[in-house]
C-alpha cells in the first residue's frame, strides 16, 4: 500500500516537472530569440543607420532609413483603411446587427482573418498591382489594411458586447436615441478594450512580409507619394538576411531588433491596459 | 369614488401603416441613418471576401483547365516547358507541417496542463504571459534566427547526432548538406505553432468544471492523476481543436519557412534534404514568374492552401465550440 | 398627508366579506397623471399582462407589490416604453399620460417626462457631473449646466456628499451613494413621472431609509410609481398600491386599504406570507 502510494507521489512530482520542463523551454525560445537580436542587432544600431538610405554593396555605412519610413507609410495607410471598417463594422455585429446577416459577416470575417498572409498578397496583386501596372505603397498598405479588417472586427464587437446592458437602459431611460447611446455611452465605456485591440492588430500586421513582397514589393530608394514600390523593414530583413554579405547580415539584425522590440513594446503595453482596465472595473 | 372608468381601448394601428410610420419615425430620429451607415461597414467586409474568392477561382483558369486534377499529382515544375504540378510542394508543406506538430504538440499540450493545472497562479499567469508574447513575433524574426543561429546548429550538432543514433531509418539517411531542410523548417515551424497550441489548450484546460477536478482530488487522487485521468480526457476535443488550429497556422507560414528549407523543387524521403512548401515557392517565384499559366499556377497553389486552411480552422472551431458546450450543458 | 410613522406597522387585516371578484376597485382620486385601460403585453407569442386598468394619481406615491415574475416590473416598463429595446416585444391598450397616448408619444419626448430608477444603480463610468449632465445634453437643455446639476443633486439629496468631487469617476461612490446618484440623473431633466424599479432591494436598510426619505419629499414635485418586493417599504411610502399575480391586476387600492382590509384573497394570501 505505502509503496503503491509513494510511487504515485513519485509520478506526481516526475510529471510536474516535465510539464514544468515544457512550458520553461517556449518562455527559453522567446528569451533566446531576444537575447540573440540584442546581442546581434544592438550592437549595429546608430542614428545613421536609422536615417540613411541603403548603399551599395560593398560600401558600409548604409541604413534602413528608407524602409522604416516605407513601413510607417504602409502602416498608415492600413489605419485608415482598415480601423474604421473594423470599428464600425463591429458597432453593427454588437449593436444593430440582424440575425442572418450578422452570421454572414461574421464568418466571412473569420474566414478573412484565416486567409494565409501571401495569399493575401496574391489578392491585392490581383486587384490593385494589375490594374496599376506596377507595384506601390498603395497596394501594400491596401494588404495591410484588409488584414487589419476582420482582426478589428471582432475585437470591437467583443467589448462593446462586454458593455452592461444597464448603462444602455440608463442612458435610453433619459430620453437617448439608440444611435446617441453606442456614441456617447456605449463606445466610451468600450473604449480602452477597443483602443488597445486596434493597437494589437497594427503591431500585428507591422510584422508581415509575405503580403508585401508582391504588393509594395521594394525601393533601395525613398519613394514618393503612393504610387512608387517602396521598401519596408521586414521585407528588407528578409533580403538582407539571405544576402551573401556580412554587412548586410548585420543590419538585418539591428532591423530585426527594431522590428520585434516595437511588435513586443506594443504587445505588452496593450496586455498591462487590459488587465488593469479589468480589474478597476470591478471595483 | 368615481366609479371604473370604461374606457374603449383604441385598437393598435394596422400593421402595414404602424410599420411605416415607425420607420420614418426612426428615420427622423437619426437612428435608421445609424443603422443603414454601419451596415454598409459590415457588408464591405463580407464583400472584400467573396471578391477574394472569387479573384482566386477566375485567376486559376488556365492551369485548372490545362492540368486539372493532375495538378496535384504531377511532381514536375518546369516554368520551361510550362509544365507545373503542385506535388512537391504537397508533399514539402505537409511533411514539415507534421515534423511541427510531432515536436510541439507533446510540449505545447505538456506546457498547457502544467500551466492550467499544476502550476501556483503567480507562476502560471507570468509564463503564460511571456509565452503569449512568442505569438506575436513576426515570422521574417523567426527566419533571422534560424538562417543566423538554428541552420548552423542543425548543420553541426543535431543532424548529426540524429545520423549517428537514427540513421538507420529512411527519414535520416541522405547526407547532410547545409542545414536547410526539411528538418529544420520544421523545427522552426514547431517553434512558431507552440505558443498557440499552448493557448488555446491552456484555455481548454481552464474550462472544464472545478467539480470534476473536485470529484478526483476528493478520492485520493494526486494532482497529476486528476489532471491526467479527468482533466485532460474531458478537454480531449478542445486539445484536437488547438492541434488543428495550429495545423491551420503552420500551412500558411511563409516567410521563415522558406528562409531555411533550401527551396528546391525534389521529393525526397531524407529529411536531411532541401524541399519547398506551397507558401514558400509562391513568395519566392511570384514576382519572377514569366507568362499567365506560370502565374496563375502559383494562384492555384494559392488557392489550394486557402482551401486547406477553411476546412482546417472549421473543424478546429468546432471542436472547440463542443468542448465549450459540454461544459454548460452538464449543469 | 402620510407620514411615515402612520405606515409602519402592518395590521392583520379582517377575515370578513372575502370576495373573488374580478375587478379591481378605483382609488379616490386627485387629478389622474397616468391612465391604463386594458393593457396586454407579450414577449413574442407569450403574453406576460392580462387586461391590466388603473389609473396612477398626480403627486402621489403608487406602490406595485406581488411575488418575483408576477409582471409588476414589466408593467413599468410599458409606461416609459423601456420594452421596446428588447425584440418581438408588444403592448396593446390604451395607456395615456396627461389624456396623451403614450404608446404614439415621441418616445425620447415620453421618456424625458417619464423618468426611470433601476433595480441596480448604473452610474456611466463618468464623472458624477457628467453623468447628471447626460439627460440635460442630450435633450438639448437651455441654462448653465453647472448649476442646473448642483439643483439635482440638491434634490437627490446627496449634493454635500459628492460637491467636492464633481469631476471624480461616479463609480467611485458606494452602492446606496450611486443610486442616489442615478435618482439625480433622473431628476435632472424634470420629469413628471418617475419609476423606480425596486431601488433599494441592493442596498443595505440605511441606504434605503435614505431613499425612503428622498421619496416623501419627491412627491411634492413628481409622481411616484415604484415597484417593490418590499411590503413594508410599500406599506411605508405609497398613498396607493396595487397587487400583481401572474400578469394580472389582482387589487388596487389606498395602500391602508391593501393592508387591512383587501378585497381579494389572493391580496391576503400575500400579505400574511401565506406564499411569495
Amino acid at each position: 500500500m505505502s509503496f503503491r502510494y509513494a510511487w504515485r507521489k513519485f509520478v506526481n512530482v516526475v510529471m510536474l516537472s516535465l510539464t514544468g520542463v515544457c512550458a520553461l523551454s517556449a518562455v527559453f525560445v522567446l528569451i533566446f530569440i531576444l537575447g540573440n537580436l540584442v546581442y546581434y542587432g544592438g550592437s549595429n544600431l546608430n542614428w545613421a543607420f536609422l536615417t540613411r538610405l541603403p548603399r551599395p554593396v560593398g560600401e558600409t555605412g548604409g541604413g534602413m532609413g528608407n524602409a522604416i519610413v516605407g513601413s510607417a507609410k504602409l502602416l498608415f495607410l492600413a489605419a485608415i483603411t482598415g480601423v474604421p471598417v473594423g470599428l464600425i463594422g463591429g458597432v453593427y455585429l454588437a449593436e444593430y446587427g440582424g440575425k442572418t446577416f450578422s452570421f454572414l459577416v461574421r464568418y466571412t470575417a473569420d474566414l478573412l482573418n484565416g486567409v494565409p498572409s501571401v495569399v493575401m498578397g496574391i489578392f491585392i496583386y490581383t486587384v490593385v498591382v494589375i490594374p496599376m501596372k506596377k507595384f506601390s505603397a498603395l497596394a501594400g498598405g491596401l494588404a495591410l489594411g484588409v488584414m487589419l479588417m476582420p482582426i478589428v472586427l471582432r475585437s470591437t464587437e467583443q467589448f462593446l458586447r462586454a458593455v452592461p446592458g444597464s448603462l444602455r437602459e440608463g442612458a435610453m431611460a433619459l430620453g437617448a436615441r439608440k444611435w446617441r447611446t453606442v456614441l456617447t455611452v456605449v463606445i466610451p465605456a468600450a473604449y480602452k478594450g477597443i483602443a488597445t485591440g486596434v493597437l494589437l492588430s497594427l503591431a500585428r500586421v507591422a510584422g508581415e512580409t509575405a503580403p508585401l513582397i508582391f504588393t509594395s514589393f521594394g525601393n533601395p530608394f525613398w519613394s514618393h507619394g503612393w504610387n512608387d514600390p517602396t521598401d519596408t523593414l521586414p521585407v528588407v530583413i528578409w533580403r538582407y538576411a539571405l544576402s551573401p554579405y556580412d554587412d548586410w547580415h548585420r543590419q538585418a539584425w539591428a532591423a530585426g531588433f527594431i522590428l520585434l522590440g516595437l511588435v513586443l513594446l506594443v504587445n505588452i503595453s496593450a496586455k498591462l491596459i487590459l488587465s488593469r482596465g479589468m480589474s478597476s472595473g470591478r471595483a | 369614488m368615481s366609479s371604473s372608468v370604461a374606457t374603449v381601448s383604441i385598437p393598435t394601428r394596422p400593421a402595414p401603416v404602424g410599420r411605416v410610420r415607425s420607420f420614418l419615425r426612426r428615420l427622423r430620429s437619426g437612428d435608421e441613418i445609424a443603422h443603414m451607415f454601419t451596415f454598409v461597414f459590415a457588408a464591405s467586409i463580407f464583400l472584400i471576401t467573396v471578391l477574394l474568392v472569387y479573384e482566386l477561382y477566375h485567376n486559376t483558369a488556365l492551369p485548372r483547365h490545362k492540368f486539372g486534377w493532375n495538378f496535384f499529382t504531377t511532381q514536375t515544375w518546369d516554368p520551361v516547358f510550362d509544365n507545373f504540378g503542385a506535388l512537391p510542394f504537397i508533399y514539402g508543406t505537409v511533411v514539415t507541417s507534421a515534423i511541427a506538430l510531432l515536436i510541439s504538440v507533446p510540449l505545447g499540450v505538456g506546457a498547457a496542463i502544467f500551466l492550467a493545472e499544476l502550476a501556483p497562479r503567480g507562476i502560471s499567469d507570468a509564463l503564460t504571459f511571456i509565452i503569449e508574447l512568442l505569438a506575436a513575433v513576426p515570422s521574417v524574426i523567426f527566419g533571422v534566427i534560424g538562417v543566423f543561429v538554428l541552420v548552423p546548429i542543425m548543420r553541426k550538432y543535431v543532424e548529426p547526432f540524429l545520423k549517428a543514433t537514427l540513421g538507420s531509418l529512411p527519414i535520416f539517411k541522405g547526407p547532410i548538406i547545409s542545414g536547410y531542410d526539411l528538418l529544420t523548417a520544421g523545427v522552426v515551424l514547431s517553434i512558431m505553432v507552440v505558443p498557440f497550441i499552448i493557448s488555446v489548450s491552456r484555455e481548454v484546460l481552464l474550462a472544464v468544471p472545478v467539480d470534476q477536478r473536485e470529484a478526483a482530488l476528493a478520492l485520493g487522487a494526486t494532482r497529476w492523476e486528476t489532471t491526467w485521468k479527468v482533466v485532460v480526457p474531458y478537454a480531449r476535443i478542445g486539445i484536437f481543436g488547438s492541434v488543428f488550429l495550429s495545423m491551420a497556422r503552420a500551412l500558411g507560414e511563409t516567410m521563415a519557412v522558406t528562409m531555411v528549407i533550401g527551396n528546391v523543387v525534389k521529393i525526397s524521403t531524407s529529411l536531411f534534404m532541401p524541399g519547398y512548401t506551397i507558401a514558400a515557392v509562391i513568395a519566392n517565384e511570384f514576382t519572377e514568374a514569366t507568362g499567365d499559366l506560370y502565374t496563375q499556377s502559383l494562384i492555384e497553389l494559392g488557392l489550394v492552401l486557402f482551401l486547406l486552411t477553411i476546412i482546417l480552422n472549421g473543424m478546429a472551431r468546432i471542436m472547440i465550440l463542443v468542448t465549450q458546450g459540454r461544459g454548460t450543458s452538464q449543469e | 398627508m402620510s407620514s411615515i410613522a402612520n405606515h409602519t406597522a402592518m395590521v392583520k387585516p379582517s377575515m370578513e366579506n372575502k370576495t373573488t371578484e374580478p375587478s379591481p376597485k378605483a382609488p379616490a382620486l386627485a387629478a389622474q397623471k397616468i391612465a391604463v385601460s386594458n393593457l396586454n403585453f407579450f414577449y413574442g407569442a407569450r403574453q406576460s399582462l392580462f387586461d391590466i386598468s388603473l389609473k396612477m394619481g398626480e403627486k402621489k406615491v403608487t406602490a406595485l407589490i406581488g411575488p418575483s415574475g408576477c409582471g409588476k416590473s414589466t408593467f413599468l416598463r410599458t409606461l416609459n416604453r423601456m420594452y421596446e429595446m428588447i425584440r418581438n416585444t408588444r403592448a396593446e391598450g390604451d395607456l395615456q399620460l396627461d389624456g396623451q397616448n403614450i404608446l404614439e408619444m415621441d418616445v425620447a419626448k415620453l421618456r424625458r417626462r417619464v423618468g426611470m430608477v433601476f433595480q441596480k444603480s448604473n452610474p456611466f463610468p463618468k464623472s458624477i457631473f457628467e453623468n447628471v449632465a447626460y439627460g440635460l445634453r442630450v435633450n438639448g437643455w437651455k441654462g448653465k449646466l453647472p448649476e442646473l446639476v448642483e439643483a439635482s443633486l440638491k434634490r437627490a439629496a446627496i449634493w454635500d456628499e459628492v460637491k467636492d468631487r464633481l469631476h471624480k469617476s461616479a463609480l467611485g461612490l458606494s452602492g446606496g451613494q450611486q443610486q442616489r446618484l442615478c435618482i439625480a440623473r433622473a431628476l435632472a431633466v424634470e420629469p413628471e413621472v418617475l419609476l423606480l424599479d425596486e431601488p433599494c432591494s441592493a442596498l443595505d436598510p440605511i441606504a434605503t431609509a435614505k431613499i425612503e426619505e428622498l421619496l416623501f419629499v419627491l412627491k411634492d414635485s413628481c409622481t411616484i410609481v415604484i415597484v417593490t418586493h418590499n411590503m413594508q417599504q410599500a406599506a411605508r411610502v405609497a398613498d396607493d398600491t396595487g397587487f400583481f399575480l401572474m400578469g394580472k391586476l389582482i387589487e388596487f387600492n389606498d395602500t391602508a386599504v391593501i393592508f387591512k382590509n383587501p378585497a381579494r384573497k389572493e391580496t391576503e394570501d400575500y400579505i400574511t406570507g401565506r406564499f411569495g
